[in-house]
């Protein structure tokens, strides 16, 4: 593959950024929107050529029907030393032609879509700007070559997702928010770091495909050293995995993600949603094979991804503003993903069932995309019709909103896991999977599963059922056209993804493996989530006091989960009281009374000196040639007295 | 009679006194580079006598004066351009009254 193709991809998102950041202020909305989805439009088409190409032709597969993993290019950047180089290059692989295409059809479904959502907003250039430089970070984190290049567009992802929550910047929860996903984020990239650092220290390399193929042999020297009785290698892939943990919002990072649903709707589709808050299973999965070298590693990808899953199941039950029930079932989703890379290796470095989670991981992750992106785009255009994010200004509008409310349904449909949409495929992937590493595992992510047909269905019903608000005047109307096509083409996608055969295009050795499901483990997934939806259809399809009734049923239990089990409420103690008050201060009074004091003073007695000596400055000429000549003949006495 | 270079020097070091004494002293500045004129001449004239006295037969002394000389010559007309200069702005060449340029 030339060279030229890949380069454009990179290349088209960046200019687009430079040139609507630069001179979009001087276009019209119209002009800059239009570029901004046609850079995209064509970076589509340009991905797509790469990714189909690299699946279906000949070239990149070996005779034994392996995919074969290729380095387009490969640019030495800083070479500190012979093994110190940091390289910025193109690798193309199964899982990153996946996320090409992944990226750029949401980045541009979500391009268009905002051409309606946000139509007249103050700043409407900058925003597609920003765009831009999200999708151009995000297309260069997957297809890093190596683990340095990945952490600088990492970073970059992170800076743009910034901007883009605090997109509002007038408004100070929106600001607050950015912050806060930013720092939180940082946060966890100080642990990536140290984890970067710790394996390139015994690998010697950066260099994905050196630390992936052979792995084994490139970590020998990691052999026998162990940091507070885990082995060197446990603490290193742990500490990447905070990164990751920071990036995909899992447990007890979590706290930024619902924060972030203050930036546009658009926004929270494509970076909170389908791409960004996937970039940590996008991490693991590409260092799948050195995660397979340490059982404890998987084990705590496993655990902290099923924590998370049930904790965000659970808070997405209670809460009232539609876009934080989907952040949190995004979280619950993306901790399905986590499981299913922890659960891919049986414990004891093999893996199990030919590696059927990774693949179900990479499976759900494509699926998930879709069909969030299209519950988020929904949620957009009910927000543009009522404005309000709150449920309780909803309800009925599946009157006025016919295809938001079927391609809503669709997407619930899809999360639920009922077939034949593509989230039953993928689902039932990952429960196979979990079944296969433990029983237990397996119920636990079944009832999961459950909870996330329940709290979607709830939602549903709320919005598109119950009794009808007085919506006065403005009665709610389905969005305008270019909401619409994004709508209506990720509905069609969510109906017939399930159908890829995905076994053929990324597994983790990638070599084809063919699917089949259990007929048990689908019968009863599908059963649960039918159940799901009967209980939330009982208790939300139309108005009744029984939702009222559990909620003072079990106050403490709705109180813990409406207020996401205080797990903010514990930061802000953390942060405020414990490392402010008990840290900082001193440090602060310390700063300001020891260290600036000693300065200060310095500065106070040459300032006071330096009144006393300057009246010696007369502006008499004749007086400092005096003064000049004396002191020369003194210095000449004395010079002569010292050789005598 | 035989020539000492003390016979030189003297009247040097007398003429650099006067500058020296003139320059501290007189309160115009035209006289003031007068003084100052008088004070070169007198280092000139050192370098001359050195010059013949220690290295006879050489010529680095003579040369370095007459390079000296013109480079006083100009600095001289920089002198006094910059005195009518302050005499345009204040009428005043009194060297005691010019002090706005201290601290």
């Amino acid at each position: 593959m030339g060279i030229t193709l890949p380069l454009l991809i990179l290349a088209i998102p960046l200019f687009m950024f430079l040139l609507l950041g630069i001179a979009g202020v001087k276009m019209s909305h119209k002009l800059a929107g239009w570029l901004g989805c046609l850079g995209m439009g064509t970076t589509l088409v340009l991905a797509y050529t790469v990714a189909l190409t690299y699946y279906f032709c000949p070239e990149f597969t070996a005779e034994t029907g392996e995919r074969i993993q290729t380095i387009v290019f490969n640019q030495t950047w800083l070479a500190f030393t012979q093994n110190l180089v940091i390289s910025l290059g193109f690798l193309l692989d199964p899982i990153s032609a996946l996320m090409l295409i992944v990226i750029t059809t949401i980045s541009f479904l979500v391009h268009l879509y905002s051409l309606g959502y946000m139509e007249g907003e103050k700043g409407f250039q900058r925003y597609y700007a920003f765009l831009s430089l999200f999708s151009f970070s995000m297309l260069g984190l997957v297809v890093a070559t190596n683990i340095f290049q990945m952490y600088i567009f990492w970073e970059l992802v992170g800076a743009s997702s910034y901007l883009l929550i605090g997109f509002y910047y007038t408004k100070h929860s929106a600001v607050a928010a950015s912050k806060k996903a930013f720092i939180v984020t940082r946060f966890a990239d100080l642990g990536f770091l140290i984890g970067i650092l710790v394996l390139s220290y015994y690998s010697q390399t950066f260099d994905f495909l050196k630390l992936t193929t052979d792995s084994q042999w490139v970590l020998a020297s990691t052999q026998g050293a162990t940091f507070m009785g885990a082995s060197v290698l446990t603490w290193a892939l742990v500490l990447i995995f905070t990164g990751g943990m920071g990036k995909s919002a899992m447990m007890p990072l979590h706290i930024w993600l619902p924060d972030a649903m203050e930036g546009p709707t658009p926004v929270s589709a494509l970076i909170h949603a389908a791409t960004m808050v996937v970039a940590g299973v996008f991490l693991v999965a590409r260092m799948f094979p050195v995660y397979l070298l340490e059982e404890s590693a998987t084990m705590i990808v496993a655990v902290v991804g099923a924590v998370t899953a049930f904790y965000a199941a659970m808070v997405a039950c209670t809460q009232i503003d539609i876009k934080r029930v989907l952040a949190f079932s995004t979280i619950s989703q993306i901790a399905f993903m986590m499981v299913s890379l922890g659960v891919a290796s049986n414990g004891n470095g093999d893996v199990c069932h030919h590696g059927l989670g990774y693949m179900a991981s990479m499976f759900h992750m494509f699926t998930h995309a879709m069909f969030k992106a299209l519950l988020f785009l929904g949620a957009g255009a009910l927000i543009h019709a009522v404005h309000s994010n709150d449920y309780t200004a909803m309800g009925g509008l599946s009157r006025y909103m016919p295809v938001t409310r079927w391609t809503f349904l669709i997407g619930c449909l899809a999360i639920a896991g009922i077939p034949p949409f593509s989230g039953f495929f993928s689902k039932d992937e990952i429960l196979s999977a979990a079944y296969a590493w433990s029983p237990f595992m397996g119920v636990w992510m079944t009832i999961v599963a459950a909870m996330t047909a329940f709290y979607m269905f709830r939602l549903y019903f709320l919005i598109f059922r119950w009794d009808e608000p007085d919506y006065g005047h403005h009665t709610p109307h389905d969005p305008p056209l270019p909401m619409m096509i994004p709508l209506v083409f990720l509905a069609a996608v969510s109906c017939v993804a399930g159908f890829i055969p995905f076994g053929h295009f990324v597994t983790w050795n990638r070599m084809p493996y063919d699917i089949h499901l259990d007929p048990w483990i689908a019968c009863s997934s599908v059963a649960v989530a039918i159940c799901a939806i009967c209980l939330a259809a009982y208790m939300y399809r139309t108005k009744n006091p029984l939702p009222e009734k559990m909620k003072n049923a079990m106050p403490v239990l709705w109180d813990w989960c409406h207020h996401r089990f205080y797990w903010d409420e514990l930061y802000m103690f953390i942060t405020h009281k414990i490392i402010f008050n008990g840290v900082c201060r001193p440090l602060a009074w310390f700063d300001r009374h020891i260290i600036d004091g000693t300065m200060d003073s310095f500065a106070a007695v040459t300032n006071k000196l330096s009144r006393v000596i300057a009246p010696l400055q007369s502006g008499q000429v004749q007086m400092y040639v005096f003064v000049y000549i004396i002191g020369a003949l003194l210095l000449g006495g004395i010079t002569v007295l010292c050789l005598i | 009679m035989e020539l000492k270079a003390i016979y030189f020097l003297i009247p040097s070091l007398i003429m650099f006194c006067c500058g020296l004494f003139g320059f501290i002293t007189r309160r115009n500045m035209i006289a003031m580079l007068i003084s100052l004129e008088l004070m070169l001449n007198a280092v000139d004239m050192n370098f001359v006598i050195f010059n013949r006295f220690l290295f006879p037969g050489q010529l680095e002394g003579m040369f370095f004066t007459l390079f000296a000389i013109a480079i006083a010559a100009a600095e001289t007309a920089l002198a006094i351009a910059i005195i009518i200069n302050v005499f345009r702005a204040s009428h005043n060449i009194d060297v005691r009254t010019l002090n706005e340029m201290k601290f």
